[in-house]
């Protein structure tokens, strides 16, 4: 039998029953959008978790302080808190670790901050001039402060949009005007660009000024509590990383790595943890489209068994004229993976139109990649031959004597 | 040509053992118009089978033109019935919402033969079973019981077999348009030297053949031709 009248068969064949065709298919097709749409909502949560991580900075290592014990005692003050980080410590990291692109030094606190009529109190970050370009920050009105208005101490501010928002009423005209950061005066040169929520905390709620500044009128000490350090690729990483505590290390003459009074995150550690949450997820959406991709199929199976057994006598007769079992075989498990296939295509159409709404809708941005298109074409592919198999063969097998006398 | 001997079949096996038939030998040569005729339960439906190659002997061989097919394989008979063998049912057994055309080549399709060749060998099939051209591209439901065993034959016809069967063709038809389709089988038979072989209960509908064998319990008990000269004599 040649193939052109294989599919000519299988045409007339399920033209014959198209309702019930149809509602066969529409398993398949229910099946795979709803793999084709739960793995693109699973890879577009992944994607924008990745880049919200990604847009504190490309390639960040950050060195914290570590843990404070007093001497002699027991009590720790948690970790983040020690006085361990200097000034020194990051220009040595500047000088002394290969692949480093910058360095930028931070230290952080809370405190109450009033304008002409409103006030706040929020994170306030001194930071050297280095910051916007390690941390993918960018200036929305103004500048931001120059290497001579922090060695001069300066009494500047840029502030996060949100904070623009809460200290001035129009906060377009936030720039130019007076502020008080801990009762200390502050001018304000600049409004970030808002960056949105990143999970640590929101980057728009801060304000910034010169590091030297913030240490002399704020913390009171020489003191960091951060330093952000960029790598030149993200394939240097771990060698940066582990540069950085074998110097610090050395630096603060510790010889045991696990009395280190610092500790060295790196971007890539915080971005597979996250990637492995959502790739969990992801498997659990797909899970829950594969369940219904196997009711799909059992759906092909019991219609193609239906379909043998009224069909009996037209296949004692299909047998009477020469047809050969592999014939039979071939013409019952064809049916049974168009029927997977056709479904299978209007699957991942409609999978992809569920995936386009939901990402016009706003709530999560999908993906469809083209990988979760193959697998679902093969994997109808792979379900009309798996649950043909069975009713073509036991067509192929009936005895066309019975098969013709069949009621 | 055709050549049974000794042919035994027996279904089931033990105490339970049916002996359908028992020990049957006949010759019938190419060209032959013949008759096998008998009561339900004597065993002419299991010869039927076994003449067109469904089923295969207990005991005994069946030589169909010189190649012994007592002991084939499924698929090997698939081929002799292929190339060999033309069925024609009581039932019609027409593919239902499918062209008679397409009908007609379904024994082509399967022997792989292009769509070209399969419809002029379909066209001529028609002709022959002597159904008008005008319903070639009907569809089978949309045709009457006569005109559905024409397609029928036409079937049997359009591969060219050594033998066509045909197994109660009239039983589904009136007793006029069951004569119509006797007539064809006459015609095919004198015309185009088809070797036919009609099974039946009716003696009226045996007399149409020119040979007449008769089953009963599984047993050969006779085979004549003397309708024939009486039919001969009827009309002198």
């Amino acid at each position: 039998m040649k193939t052109a009248d294989l599919f000519q068969e299988t045409y007339t064949a399920l033209s014959a029953n198209k309702v019930r065709s149809g509602l066969t298919m529409l398993g398949i097709v229910i099946g795979i959008a709803s793999v084709i749409a739960m793995i693109s909502i699973g890879q577009g949560a992944q994607s924008s978790i990745q880049a919200s991580i990604q847009s504190i900075g490309s390639n960040l290592i950050e060195v914290l302080p570590g843990q404070q014990k007093a001497a002699g005692t027991a009590v720790s003050s948690g970790r983040g808190t020690a006085k361990s980080l200097t000034a020194d410590d990051a220009k040595t990291i500047q000088s002394g670790v290969t692949n480093v692109t910058a360095v930028t030094s931070e230290v952080s606190g809370r405190y109450q901050i009033t304008a002409s009529t409103l006030n706040t109190n929020t994170t306030v970050d001194g930071v050297s001039e280095s910051y916007p370009a390690v941390r993918n920050m960018q200036i929305d009105q103004g500048t931001f402060f120059t290497d001579e208005q922090s060695a001069q101490l300066a009494k500047v501010a840029v502030l996060g949009p949100t904070v623009a928002t809460d200290l001035f009423t129009d906060p377009a005209t936030a720039v130019g005007q007076k502020i008080r950061i801990n009762g200390q005066p502050f001018t304000v040169i600049g409004v970030t660009v808002t960056k949105g929520g990143n999970g640590f905390g929101s980057q728009d709620d801060m304000v910034f000024v010169p590091l030297m500044t913030a240490q002399r009128l704020l913390t009171g000490n020489q003191y960091l509590s951060t330093i952000d350090i960029q790598a030149s690729s993200a394939d240097v990483m771990t060698q940066v990383q582990n540069d950085v505590t074998a110097l610090l290390l050395t630096q603060h003459e510790i010889k045991d790595p696990a009395n280190a009074d610092f500790s060295v995150i790196n971007q890539a550690d915080i971005l597979a943890t996250a990637s492995s949450i959502t790739g969990t997820f992801t498997i659990l959406l797909a899970a829950i489209g594969g369940i219904s991709l196997l009711v799909g199929g059992i759906g092909i199976m019991n219609m193609m068994l239906t379909t043998v057994t009224e069909r009996t006598r037209e296949i004692g007769l299909r047998k009477a004229i020469g047809a050969t079992r592999a014939d039979i075989n071939n013409q019952f498990l064809t049916e049974a993976i168009c029927l997977t296939l056709i479904g299978g295509i209007v699957g991942i159409t409609l999978g992809w139109g569920i995936a386009f709404g939901v990402n016009a809708s706003g709530l999560v941005k999908t993906s469809v990649s083209l990988s979760s298109v193959l697998i679902a074409f093969g994997v109808s592919a792979a379900i009309g031959v798996i649950f043909g198999y069975y009713p073509a063969r036991r067509a192929a097998r009936l005895n066309p004597i019975d098969a013709l006398r069949y009621e | 040509m055709i050549e049974l001997t000794n042919i035994r079949k027996t279904y089931g096996s033990g105490d339970t053992a049916f002996e359908a038939l028992k020990g049957v030998s006949f010759t019938i040569e190419d060209g032959e118009f013949v008759a096998i005729m008998g009561p339900s339960g004597s065993g002419k439906s299991t010869l039927m089978n076994l003449l067109g190659c469904l089923d295969t002997p207990t005991a005994g061989t069946y030589h169909l033109d010189g190649k012994d097919v007592s002991t084939l394989s499924d698929d090997e008979l698939a081929l002799i019935r292929r190339t060999k063998i033309g069925f024609v049912f009581q039932s019609f057994n027409l593919l239902p919402r499918t062209s008679v055309m397409r009908n007609v080549s379904l024994p082509l399709v399967y022997a792989g033969i292009s769509e070209e060749e399969r419809g002029k060998h379909a066209r001529a099939a028609l002709i022959a079973a002597g159904l008008d051209e005008q319903h070639f591209n009907h569809r089978s439901n949309q045709l009457s019981g006569g005109q559905i065993q024409r397609v029928a034959i036409a079937r049997a016809l359009v591969n060219e077999p050594s033998l066509i069967l045909a197994d109660e063709p009239t039983g589904n038809l009136d007793t006029k348009t069951g004569n119509i389709v006797l007539e064809t089988f006459q015609r095919l038979n004198r015309e185009l030297g088809r070797t036919i072989i009609l099974i039946t209960h009716e003696p009226d509908v045996a007399e149409h053949a020119d040979r007449i064998l008769s089953i009963r319990d599984g047993n050969l008990v006779s085979d004549d031709k003397s309708h024939i000269k009486r039919a001969a004599a009827q009309t002198i």
